[in-house]
Protein backbone atom coordinates (compact mmCIF):
# COMPACT_ATOMS: atom_id res chain seq x y z
CA UNK A 1 0.00 0.00 0.00
CA UNK A 2 2.89 2.62 1.02
CA UNK A 3 4.86 1.65 -2.18
CA UNK A 4 1.56 2.31 -4.58
CA UNK A 5 1.45 5.64 -2.99
CA UNK A 6 5.00 6.57 -3.37
CA UNK A 7 4.76 5.08 -7.12
CA UNK A 8 1.44 7.52 -7.73
CA UNK A 9 3.57 10.37 -6.09
CA UNK A 10 6.39 9.58 -8.40
CA UNK A 11 4.61 9.72 -11.28
CA UNK A 12 2.09 13.01 -11.09
CA UNK A 13 5.27 14.45 -9.73
CA UNK A 14 6.81 13.64 -13.54
CA UNK A 15 3.55 14.24 -15.05
CA UNK A 16 3.83 18.34 -13.73
CA UNK A 17 6.98 18.41 -14.79
CA UNK A 18 6.51 16.78 -18.30
CA UNK A 19 3.63 19.78 -18.65
CA UNK A 20 5.36 22.46 -17.13
CA UNK A 21 8.98 21.12 -20.14
CA UNK A 22 6.33 21.17 -22.51
CA UNK A 23 4.80 24.23 -21.94
CA UNK A 24 7.89 25.78 -22.22
CA UNK A 25 9.23 24.00 -25.60
CA UNK A 26 6.19 24.77 -27.12
CA UNK A 27 7.02 28.19 -26.61
CA UNK A 28 3.27 28.84 -25.07
CA UNK A 29 5.27 30.95 -22.66
CA UNK A 30 8.43 33.15 -23.22
CA UNK A 31 11.31 31.22 -21.16
CA UNK A 32 12.09 34.44 -19.77
CA UNK A 33 8.93 34.18 -17.92
CA UNK A 34 8.70 30.55 -17.13
CA UNK A 35 12.32 28.19 -18.13
CA UNK A 36 12.22 24.85 -18.67
CA UNK A 37 12.69 22.75 -16.11
CA UNK A 38 15.38 21.24 -17.51
CA UNK A 39 17.51 24.73 -18.45
CA UNK A 40 16.84 24.93 -14.31
CA UNK A 41 18.72 22.00 -14.04
CA UNK A 42 21.58 23.22 -16.64
CA UNK A 43 21.59 25.89 -14.64
CA UNK A 44 21.98 24.62 -11.28
CA UNK A 45 24.63 21.86 -12.08
CA UNK A 46 27.32 24.48 -13.92
CA UNK A 47 26.27 26.96 -10.65
CA UNK A 48 28.02 23.61 -8.08
CA UNK A 49 30.62 23.02 -10.93
CA UNK A 50 31.77 26.24 -11.09
CA UNK A 51 32.10 26.52 -7.54
CA UNK A 52 30.05 29.75 -7.94
CA UNK A 53 27.43 28.82 -5.65
CA UNK A 54 29.42 28.00 -2.57
CA UNK A 55 30.48 31.12 -0.68
CA UNK A 56 26.61 32.18 -0.93
CA UNK A 57 25.31 28.99 0.40
CA UNK A 58 27.74 29.10 3.61
CA UNK A 59 26.43 32.66 4.14
CA UNK A 60 22.77 32.03 4.02
CA UNK A 61 23.07 28.68 5.80
CA UNK A 62 25.33 30.59 8.62
CA UNK A 63 22.78 33.43 8.74
CA UNK A 64 19.28 30.83 8.65
CA UNK A 65 21.00 29.33 11.59
CA UNK A 66 22.60 31.86 13.49
CA UNK A 67 19.38 33.78 12.86
CA UNK A 68 17.00 30.75 14.18
CA UNK A 69 19.14 29.98 17.26
CA UNK A 70 19.30 33.35 18.24
CA UNK A 71 15.64 33.97 17.95
CA UNK A 72 14.64 31.34 19.49
CA UNK A 73 16.64 31.57 22.38
CA UNK A 74 15.22 35.53 23.41
CA UNK A 75 11.66 33.99 21.72
CA UNK A 76 12.01 31.06 24.58
CA UNK A 77 13.44 33.56 27.37
CA UNK A 78 10.92 35.92 27.04
CA UNK A 79 8.13 33.95 26.89
CA UNK A 80 9.16 31.86 29.45
CA UNK A 81 9.52 35.03 31.44
CA UNK A 82 6.48 36.55 30.41
CA UNK A 83 4.29 32.88 31.37
CA UNK A 84 6.00 32.58 35.06
CA UNK A 85 5.80 36.51 35.91
CA UNK A 86 2.25 37.50 35.42
CA UNK A 87 2.45 41.13 35.61
CA UNK A 88 5.15 40.81 32.56
CA UNK A 89 2.73 40.05 30.49
CA UNK A 90 0.24 43.19 31.40
CA UNK A 91 3.38 45.57 31.38
CA UNK A 92 5.63 44.31 28.49
CA UNK A 93 3.52 42.19 26.04
CA UNK A 94 1.82 45.21 24.96
CA UNK A 95 4.54 46.32 23.11
CA UNK A 96 6.04 43.12 22.01
CA UNK A 97 3.08 42.90 19.95
CA UNK A 98 3.08 46.48 18.87
CA UNK A 99 6.63 46.05 17.65
CA UNK A 100 5.64 42.64 16.00
CA UNK A 101 3.07 44.64 14.08
CA UNK A 102 5.77 46.69 12.24
CA UNK A 103 6.80 44.81 9.12
CA UNK A 104 9.75 43.12 9.21
CA UNK A 105 10.54 43.95 5.70
CA UNK A 106 10.40 47.85 5.99
CA UNK A 107 12.90 48.16 8.87
CA UNK A 108 15.12 45.83 7.32
CA UNK A 109 17.01 48.43 5.69
CA UNK A 110 17.65 50.15 9.39
CA UNK A 111 19.15 46.99 10.61
CA UNK A 112 21.86 47.15 7.60
CA UNK A 113 22.41 50.62 8.68
CA UNK A 114 23.29 49.56 12.43
CA UNK A 115 24.85 46.26 11.89
CA UNK A 116 26.64 47.00 8.53
CA UNK A 117 26.65 44.61 5.23
CA UNK A 118 28.08 41.55 6.74
CA UNK A 119 26.48 38.18 8.65
CA UNK A 120 25.48 40.66 11.28
CA UNK A 121 22.22 42.16 10.09
CA UNK A 122 21.22 39.03 8.34
CA UNK A 123 21.27 37.19 11.88
CA UNK A 124 19.34 39.68 13.27
CA UNK A 125 16.71 40.18 11.02
CA UNK A 126 16.45 36.42 10.78
CA UNK A 127 16.18 36.46 14.50
CA UNK A 128 13.46 38.51 14.62
CA UNK A 129 11.53 37.52 12.09
CA UNK A 130 11.50 33.42 14.04
CA UNK A 131 11.35 35.71 17.73
CA UNK A 132 7.29 36.07 17.24
CA UNK A 133 6.08 32.57 16.66
CA UNK A 134 8.61 31.13 19.27
CA UNK A 135 7.16 33.76 21.90
CA UNK A 136 3.70 33.40 21.39
CA UNK A 137 4.20 29.34 21.86
CA UNK A 138 6.31 29.30 24.48
CA UNK A 139 3.88 31.61 26.78
CA UNK A 140 0.74 29.67 25.72
CA UNK A 141 2.48 26.33 25.98
CA UNK A 142 3.49 27.59 29.84
CA UNK A 143 -0.02 29.05 30.48
CA UNK A 144 -1.78 25.38 29.44
CA UNK A 145 -0.10 23.74 32.25
CA UNK A 146 -2.58 20.98 33.80
CA UNK A 147 -3.74 22.29 37.12
CA UNK A 148 -4.37 18.65 38.62
CA UNK A 149 -0.40 18.12 37.64
CA UNK A 150 0.58 21.33 39.23
CA UNK A 151 -1.63 20.39 42.41
CA UNK A 152 -0.13 16.81 41.81
CA UNK A 153 3.44 18.36 41.88
CA UNK A 154 3.09 20.31 45.10
CA UNK A 155 1.78 17.23 46.63
CA UNK A 156 4.82 15.55 46.03
CA UNK A 157 6.64 18.61 48.07
CA UNK A 158 8.10 20.20 44.90
CA UNK A 159 9.78 23.36 45.16
CA UNK A 160 8.69 25.99 42.31
CA UNK A 161 12.01 25.50 40.20
CA UNK A 162 11.47 21.39 40.46
CA UNK A 163 8.03 22.39 38.98
CA UNK A 164 9.15 24.16 36.39
CA UNK A 165 11.88 21.77 35.55
CA UNK A 166 9.91 18.61 35.88
CA UNK A 167 6.38 19.39 34.74
CA UNK A 168 5.64 22.89 33.08
CA UNK A 169 8.91 22.94 31.15
CA UNK A 170 8.43 19.16 29.48
CA UNK A 171 4.86 19.76 29.43
CA UNK A 172 5.18 22.95 27.20
CA UNK A 173 7.31 20.99 24.42
CA UNK A 174 4.65 19.64 22.34
CA UNK A 175 3.19 23.79 21.78
CA UNK A 176 7.08 25.31 21.80
CA UNK A 177 7.87 22.38 19.03
CA UNK A 178 4.86 24.01 16.82
CA UNK A 179 6.47 27.44 17.17
CA UNK A 180 10.10 26.17 16.88
CA UNK A 181 8.81 24.58 13.13
CA UNK A 182 7.20 28.12 11.88
CA UNK A 183 10.71 29.65 13.47
CA UNK A 184 12.32 27.39 10.97
CA UNK A 185 10.42 28.48 8.23
CA UNK A 186 10.78 32.49 8.86
CA UNK A 187 14.53 32.23 9.73
CA UNK A 188 14.96 31.27 5.84
CA UNK A 189 12.48 34.75 4.88
CA UNK A 190 14.29 36.53 7.33
CA UNK A 191 17.81 36.09 5.90
CA UNK A 192 16.81 36.50 2.12
CA UNK A 193 15.10 39.69 3.08
CA UNK A 194 18.28 40.95 4.68
CA UNK A 195 20.44 39.76 1.69
CA UNK A 196 17.98 41.39 -0.68
CA UNK A 197 18.51 44.96 1.43
CA UNK A 198 22.25 44.79 1.27
CA UNK A 199 24.41 41.96 1.11
CA UNK A 200 27.82 41.06 -0.77
CA UNK A 201 27.46 37.47 -0.41
CA UNK A 202 24.33 35.44 0.23
CA UNK A 203 21.76 33.53 -1.86
CA UNK A 204 19.61 36.05 -1.70
CA UNK A 205 22.53 38.35 -2.83
CA UNK A 206 22.76 35.62 -5.47
CA UNK A 207 19.06 36.44 -7.01
CA UNK A 208 18.92 39.80 -7.13
CA UNK A 209 22.22 39.46 -9.37
CA UNK A 210 21.26 36.66 -11.44
CA UNK A 211 17.87 38.89 -11.72
CA UNK A 212 19.48 42.22 -12.99
CA UNK A 213 21.46 39.52 -15.52
CA UNK A 214 18.04 38.19 -16.96
CA UNK A 215 19.15 34.67 -15.87
CA UNK A 216 15.81 33.36 -15.03
CA UNK A 217 16.59 29.93 -14.75
CA UNK A 218 19.51 30.80 -12.47
CA UNK A 219 17.21 32.34 -10.40
CA UNK A 220 15.20 29.65 -10.24
CA UNK A 221 17.64 27.25 -9.46
CA UNK A 222 18.90 29.52 -6.26
CA UNK A 223 15.13 29.65 -5.48
CA UNK A 224 15.21 25.59 -5.25
CA UNK A 225 18.43 25.65 -3.09
CA UNK A 226 16.54 28.05 -0.74
CA UNK A 227 13.52 26.09 -0.44
CA UNK A 228 15.32 23.29 0.66
CA UNK A 229 17.46 24.89 3.42
CA UNK A 230 13.95 25.60 5.13
CA UNK A 231 12.67 22.33 4.19
CA UNK A 232 16.19 20.64 6.04
CA UNK A 233 15.81 22.98 8.99
CA UNK A 234 12.03 22.85 9.35
CA UNK A 235 12.43 18.62 8.71
CA UNK A 236 15.29 18.62 11.56
CA UNK A 237 13.49 20.80 14.23
CA UNK A 238 10.62 18.24 13.29
CA UNK A 239 12.20 15.23 13.80
CA UNK A 240 13.70 16.62 17.05
CA UNK A 241 10.25 16.97 18.77
CA UNK A 242 9.09 14.32 17.58
CA UNK A 243 11.32 12.20 19.12
CA UNK A 244 11.64 14.47 22.19
CA UNK A 245 7.79 14.55 22.42
CA UNK A 246 7.21 11.10 22.12
CA UNK A 247 4.63 10.63 24.20
CA UNK A 248 2.01 12.85 22.53
CA UNK A 249 1.76 10.39 19.14
CA UNK A 250 2.42 7.38 21.03
CA UNK A 251 -1.12 5.71 20.24
CA UNK A 252 0.44 2.00 19.36
CA UNK A 253 -0.48 2.46 15.52
CA UNK A 254 -0.74 -1.03 13.66
CA UNK A 255 0.47 0.12 9.96
CA UNK A 256 -1.02 -2.67 7.85
CA UNK A 257 1.91 -4.53 5.93
CA UNK A 258 2.16 -4.31 2.95
CA UNK B 1 -33.07 -14.54 57.76
CA UNK B 2 -32.09 -10.65 57.42
CA UNK B 3 -30.36 -8.95 60.74
CA UNK B 4 -32.71 -6.10 61.54
CA UNK B 5 -31.35 -2.82 60.94
CA UNK B 6 -32.01 -1.85 65.04
CA UNK B 7 -29.48 -4.81 65.99
CA UNK B 8 -26.91 -3.92 63.51
CA UNK B 9 -27.05 -0.75 64.50
CA UNK B 10 -26.33 -1.64 68.12
CA UNK B 11 -23.42 -3.91 66.92
CA UNK B 12 -22.33 -1.00 65.07
CA UNK B 13 -22.53 1.12 67.86
CA UNK B 14 -21.07 -0.75 70.59
CA UNK B 15 -18.04 -0.96 68.47
CA UNK B 16 -17.64 2.39 67.54
CA UNK B 17 -17.69 3.09 71.64
CA UNK B 18 -14.60 0.34 71.99
CA UNK B 19 -13.03 2.12 69.33
CA UNK B 20 -13.17 5.61 70.52
CA UNK B 21 -12.57 4.36 74.21
CA UNK B 22 -9.22 2.41 72.57
CA UNK B 23 -7.36 5.38 71.34
CA UNK B 24 -6.16 8.07 73.65
CA UNK B 25 -5.13 10.71 71.01
CA UNK B 26 -6.48 10.67 67.02
CA UNK B 27 -4.26 11.19 64.55
CA UNK B 28 -6.03 13.75 62.85
CA UNK B 29 -8.64 16.61 64.05
CA UNK B 30 -10.78 18.43 61.74
CA UNK B 31 -12.00 21.22 63.99
CA UNK B 32 -14.85 23.23 62.94
CA UNK B 33 -13.86 23.61 59.05
CA UNK B 34 -15.38 26.76 57.17
CA UNK B 35 -14.41 27.05 53.35
CA UNK B 36 -15.76 30.29 50.90
CA UNK B 37 -15.15 30.91 47.63
CA UNK B 38 -14.86 34.26 46.18
CA UNK B 39 -16.45 34.15 43.05
CA UNK B 40 -16.60 37.00 40.23
CA UNK B 41 -20.29 38.10 40.91
CA UNK B 42 -22.45 37.93 44.01
CA UNK B 43 -22.09 36.47 47.14
CA UNK B 44 -19.10 34.15 48.04
CA UNK B 45 -19.69 30.40 48.34
CA UNK B 46 -19.98 28.50 51.12
CA UNK B 47 -18.29 25.62 50.27
CA UNK B 48 -17.95 24.04 53.76
CA UNK B 49 -19.49 24.79 56.88
CA UNK B 50 -18.34 23.68 60.50
CA UNK B 51 -17.07 20.42 59.64
CA UNK B 52 -15.67 18.50 62.26
CA UNK B 53 -14.47 14.81 63.03
CA UNK B 54 -11.82 12.51 64.63
CA UNK B 55 -10.03 10.33 62.42
CA UNK B 56 -7.78 7.04 64.48
CA UNK B 57 -4.92 5.84 63.59
CA UNK B 58 -5.28 3.16 60.76
CA UNK B 59 -8.98 3.95 60.40
CA UNK B 60 -10.35 3.88 56.62
CA UNK B 61 -13.08 7.21 56.39
CA UNK B 62 -15.13 6.80 53.59
CA UNK B 63 -17.10 10.40 52.78
CA UNK B 64 -20.13 10.46 50.53
CA UNK B 65 -22.14 13.09 49.40
CA UNK B 66 -23.72 15.04 46.55
CA UNK B 67 -21.83 16.39 43.87
CA UNK B 68 -20.61 20.26 45.11
CA UNK B 69 -20.82 18.75 48.41
CA UNK B 70 -17.35 19.86 49.20
CA UNK B 71 -15.93 16.24 49.62
CA UNK B 72 -12.94 17.22 47.19
CA UNK B 73 -12.58 20.90 49.11
CA UNK B 74 -12.23 18.98 52.30
CA UNK B 75 -9.37 16.97 51.41
CA UNK B 76 -7.75 19.46 49.67
CA UNK B 77 -7.57 21.44 52.51
CA UNK B 78 -6.81 17.90 54.51
CA UNK B 79 -4.04 17.95 52.20
CA UNK B 80 -2.80 21.43 53.04
CA UNK B 81 -2.81 22.37 49.13
CA UNK B 82 -5.96 24.72 50.12
CA UNK B 83 -6.69 26.90 53.11
CA UNK B 84 -9.59 26.65 54.97
CA UNK B 85 -11.78 29.74 55.69
CA UNK B 86 -12.11 29.15 59.65
CA UNK B 87 -10.72 26.32 61.41
CA UNK B 88 -7.95 23.88 60.98
CA UNK B 89 -6.98 20.34 60.35
CA UNK B 90 -4.42 18.97 63.09
CA UNK B 91 -2.40 16.44 62.56
CA UNK B 92 -0.82 14.41 65.25
CA UNK B 93 -1.64 17.79 66.79
CA UNK B 94 0.19 20.31 64.22
CA UNK B 95 -1.69 22.48 62.12
CA UNK B 96 -1.51 21.24 58.36
CA UNK B 97 -0.74 24.26 56.32
CA UNK B 98 0.78 23.15 53.42
CA UNK B 99 1.49 19.63 51.74
CA UNK B 100 3.67 17.12 54.04
CA UNK B 101 5.36 13.89 53.48
CA UNK B 102 2.71 12.00 56.43
CA UNK B 103 0.07 12.84 53.86
CA UNK B 104 -0.08 10.71 50.45
CA UNK B 105 -2.38 12.13 47.65
CA UNK B 106 -4.47 9.95 44.76
CA UNK B 107 -6.50 12.13 42.51
CA UNK B 108 -9.45 11.69 40.50
CA UNK B 109 -7.16 11.31 37.50
CA UNK B 110 -4.39 9.27 37.54
CA UNK B 111 -1.77 12.57 36.32
CA UNK B 112 0.72 10.77 35.77
CA UNK B 113 3.78 12.24 33.98
CA UNK B 114 3.57 10.93 30.31
CA UNK B 115 7.35 11.16 29.65
CA UNK B 116 8.24 9.65 32.79
CA UNK B 117 8.36 5.34 33.13
CA UNK B 118 6.01 3.75 35.50
CA UNK B 119 8.95 3.31 37.65
CA UNK B 120 10.37 7.14 37.05
CA UNK B 121 6.67 8.10 37.90
CA UNK B 122 6.20 6.56 41.32
CA UNK B 123 9.41 7.76 42.48
CA UNK B 124 8.49 11.26 41.70
CA UNK B 125 7.91 12.22 45.18
CA UNK B 126 11.22 10.73 46.37
CA UNK B 127 12.89 12.60 43.99
CA UNK B 128 11.58 15.93 44.82
CA UNK B 129 12.00 15.75 48.55
CA UNK B 130 15.42 14.46 47.79
CA UNK B 131 15.15 11.00 49.88
CA UNK B 132 17.67 8.66 49.64
CA UNK B 133 17.56 6.97 45.87
CA UNK B 134 18.53 3.28 46.47
CA UNK B 135 15.80 3.15 49.43
CA UNK B 136 13.08 4.39 47.40
CA UNK B 137 13.94 2.61 44.67
CA UNK B 138 13.39 -0.28 46.18
CA UNK B 139 10.28 0.32 47.89
CA UNK B 140 8.81 1.55 44.46
CA UNK B 141 9.57 -1.93 43.36
CA UNK B 142 8.10 -3.31 46.22
CA UNK B 143 4.90 -1.33 46.01
CA UNK B 144 4.50 -1.75 42.10
CA UNK B 145 4.41 -5.26 42.97
CA UNK B 146 1.82 -4.88 45.44
CA UNK B 147 -0.27 -3.82 42.93
CA UNK B 148 0.54 -6.33 40.41
CA UNK B 149 2.64 -3.90 38.06
CA UNK B 150 6.09 -5.46 38.42
CA UNK B 151 5.94 -6.39 34.41
CA UNK B 152 5.18 -2.98 33.84
CA UNK B 153 7.98 -0.96 35.55
CA UNK B 154 9.72 0.41 32.50
CA UNK B 155 6.84 1.32 30.80
CA UNK B 156 4.88 4.55 30.00
CA UNK B 157 1.77 5.46 31.18
CA UNK B 158 0.31 5.64 27.86
CA UNK B 159 0.64 2.20 27.60
CA UNK B 160 -1.31 1.90 30.39
CA UNK B 161 -5.06 1.12 31.32
CA UNK B 162 -7.02 3.63 33.25
CA UNK B 163 -7.34 1.12 36.15
CA UNK B 164 -3.68 0.50 35.92
CA UNK B 165 -2.87 4.05 36.02
CA UNK B 166 -4.31 4.99 39.06
CA UNK B 167 -2.59 2.02 40.33
CA UNK B 168 0.42 3.99 39.29
CA UNK B 169 -0.79 7.17 41.24
CA UNK B 170 -1.46 4.80 44.47
CA UNK B 171 2.25 3.87 44.50
CA UNK B 172 3.31 7.08 43.95
CA UNK B 173 1.29 8.69 46.99
CA UNK B 174 2.72 5.88 49.31
CA UNK B 175 6.19 6.21 47.80
CA UNK B 176 7.73 7.99 50.89
CA UNK B 177 5.73 5.94 53.07
CA UNK B 178 3.30 8.60 54.60
CA UNK B 179 0.50 7.89 57.37
CA UNK B 180 -2.40 8.98 55.79
CA UNK B 181 -3.62 8.54 52.59
CA UNK B 182 -6.19 11.20 50.98
CA UNK B 183 -8.62 9.40 47.61
CA UNK B 184 -10.31 11.99 45.74
CA UNK B 185 -12.78 9.78 44.01
CA UNK B 186 -9.91 7.78 42.52
CA UNK B 187 -12.11 5.51 40.92
CA UNK B 188 -14.95 7.33 39.52
CA UNK B 189 -13.52 7.07 36.19
CA UNK B 190 -13.14 3.34 35.87
CA UNK B 191 -15.46 0.95 34.64
CA UNK B 192 -17.68 -0.99 37.25
CA UNK B 193 -15.81 -3.83 36.92
CA UNK B 194 -12.19 -2.58 36.89
CA UNK B 195 -13.52 -0.37 40.28
CA UNK B 196 -14.91 -3.03 42.26
CA UNK B 197 -11.61 -4.70 41.69
CA UNK B 198 -9.36 -1.83 42.76
CA UNK B 199 -11.70 -1.36 46.04
CA UNK B 200 -10.55 -4.91 46.82
CA UNK B 201 -7.33 -4.26 46.19
CA UNK B 202 -6.78 -1.27 48.09
CA UNK B 203 -8.72 -3.06 50.94
CA UNK B 204 -5.40 -5.37 50.83
CA UNK B 205 -2.91 -2.46 50.52
CA UNK B 206 -4.34 -0.36 53.23
CA UNK B 207 -4.14 -3.80 55.81
CA UNK B 208 -0.68 -4.26 54.13
CA UNK B 209 0.76 -0.66 54.29
CA UNK B 210 -1.10 -0.06 58.03
CA UNK B 211 -2.32 3.20 56.63
CA UNK B 212 -4.91 5.81 57.59
CA UNK B 213 -7.42 6.49 54.62
CA UNK B 214 -9.80 9.04 54.05
CA UNK B 215 -11.64 8.01 50.89
CA UNK B 216 -14.09 10.78 48.82
CA UNK B 217 -16.83 8.67 46.45
CA UNK B 218 -19.99 9.46 45.36
CA UNK B 219 -20.95 5.96 45.36
CA UNK B 220 -22.91 4.38 48.31
CA UNK B 221 -21.53 0.78 47.91
CA UNK B 222 -17.59 1.69 47.70
CA UNK B 223 -17.92 4.03 50.55
CA UNK B 224 -19.80 0.77 52.41
CA UNK B 225 -17.60 -1.60 51.13
CA UNK B 226 -14.20 0.41 52.38
CA UNK B 227 -15.11 2.40 55.15
CA UNK B 228 -14.49 1.38 59.06
CA UNK B 229 -16.52 4.33 58.93
CA UNK B 230 -18.98 6.81 56.67
CA UNK B 231 -19.47 10.41 56.62
CA UNK B 232 -22.62 11.47 54.67
CA UNK B 233 -22.07 15.12 53.76
CA UNK B 234 -25.00 17.47 52.75
CA UNK B 235 -25.52 19.87 49.28
CA UNK B 236 -23.90 23.12 49.67
CA UNK B 237 -22.90 24.48 52.12
CA UNK B 238 -21.61 21.20 52.79
CA UNK B 239 -22.05 19.93 56.25
CA UNK B 240 -21.63 16.71 58.09
CA UNK B 241 -25.36 14.66 58.29
CA UNK B 242 -24.25 11.82 59.52
CA UNK B 243 -21.23 9.68 61.09
CA UNK B 244 -21.69 5.95 60.24
CA UNK B 245 -20.01 2.72 62.00
CA UNK B 246 -19.94 -0.10 59.55
CA UNK B 247 -20.17 -2.93 60.78
CA UNK B 248 -18.81 -5.55 57.92
CA UNK B 249 -15.93 -8.33 59.06
CA UNK B 250 -12.54 -7.52 57.59
CA UNK B 251 -10.57 -8.80 55.21
CA UNK B 252 -14.08 -7.79 53.09
CA UNK B 253 -14.12 -9.22 49.60
CA UNK B 254 -16.13 -9.29 46.59
CA UNK B 255 -18.63 -11.95 48.62
CA UNK B 256 -18.95 -8.92 51.58
CA UNK B 257 -20.94 -7.22 48.65
CA UNK B 258 -23.13 -10.12 48.30
CA UNK B 259 -24.44 -10.27 52.05
CA UNK B 260 -27.86 -9.04 53.08
CA UNK B 261 -25.60 -6.44 55.82
CA UNK B 262 -23.90 -5.20 53.15
CA UNK B 263 -26.98 -3.91 51.14
CA UNK B 264 -29.24 -3.11 54.94
CA UNK B 265 -25.95 -0.42 55.47
CA UNK B 266 -26.07 0.34 52.22
CA UNK B 267 -29.78 1.10 52.45
CA UNK B 268 -29.23 3.19 55.78
CA UNK B 269 -26.66 5.04 53.85
CA UNK B 270 -28.94 6.00 51.17
CA UNK B 271 -31.79 7.12 53.54
CA UNK B 272 -29.44 9.59 55.07
CA UNK B 273 -28.53 10.88 52.06
CA UNK B 274 -32.50 11.78 51.20
CA UNK B 275 -32.26 12.93 54.46
CA UNK B 276 -35.12 10.84 55.79
CA UNK B 277 -32.55 9.48 58.16
CA UNK B 278 -32.56 12.98 60.36
CA UNK B 279 -29.91 15.90 59.17
CA UNK B 280 -27.80 16.76 62.50
CA UNK B 281 -26.91 12.59 63.77
CA UNK B 282 -23.48 11.74 64.56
Amino acid sequence: MLRSERLQHAVIFIALLALWEGTSRLGWLPKIVLPAPSSIAVRMIELFASGLIWPHLWATAASILSGFGLGVAAGFAFGAAVALIPALERLVYPYMVAFQTVPKVAIAPLFILWFGYGLASKVVIAAMICFFPVLVSVMSAFHTTDRDQLDMMRACGASGWQTFIHLRLRAALPIIFNGLEIAAVFAVIGAVVGEFVGAQAGLGYLITTLNFNLDVPGVFAVLILLSLLGIVLHDIVRRLGRRLVFWIRAEPVNLPSA
Amino acid sequence: MTVSLDEVGEVARQRGDAARKAATRPLIRVVGLDKRYPVRQGEPVQALSGVGFDLQDGEFLSVVGPSGCGKSTLLRIMAGLDRATRGEVLLGGEPVSRPSRDIGIVFQQPTLLPWRSVLENVLLPAQMQRLDRAHSLSRARDLLELVGLSGFVGNYPFELSGGMQQRVAICRALVCDPRILLMDEPFGALDAMTREQMNVELMRIQAEQQKTVVFITHSIPEAVFLGDRVMVMTRRPGRISQMAEIDLPKPRTLATMGSASFASQCNDIRLAFSGRAGGAEF
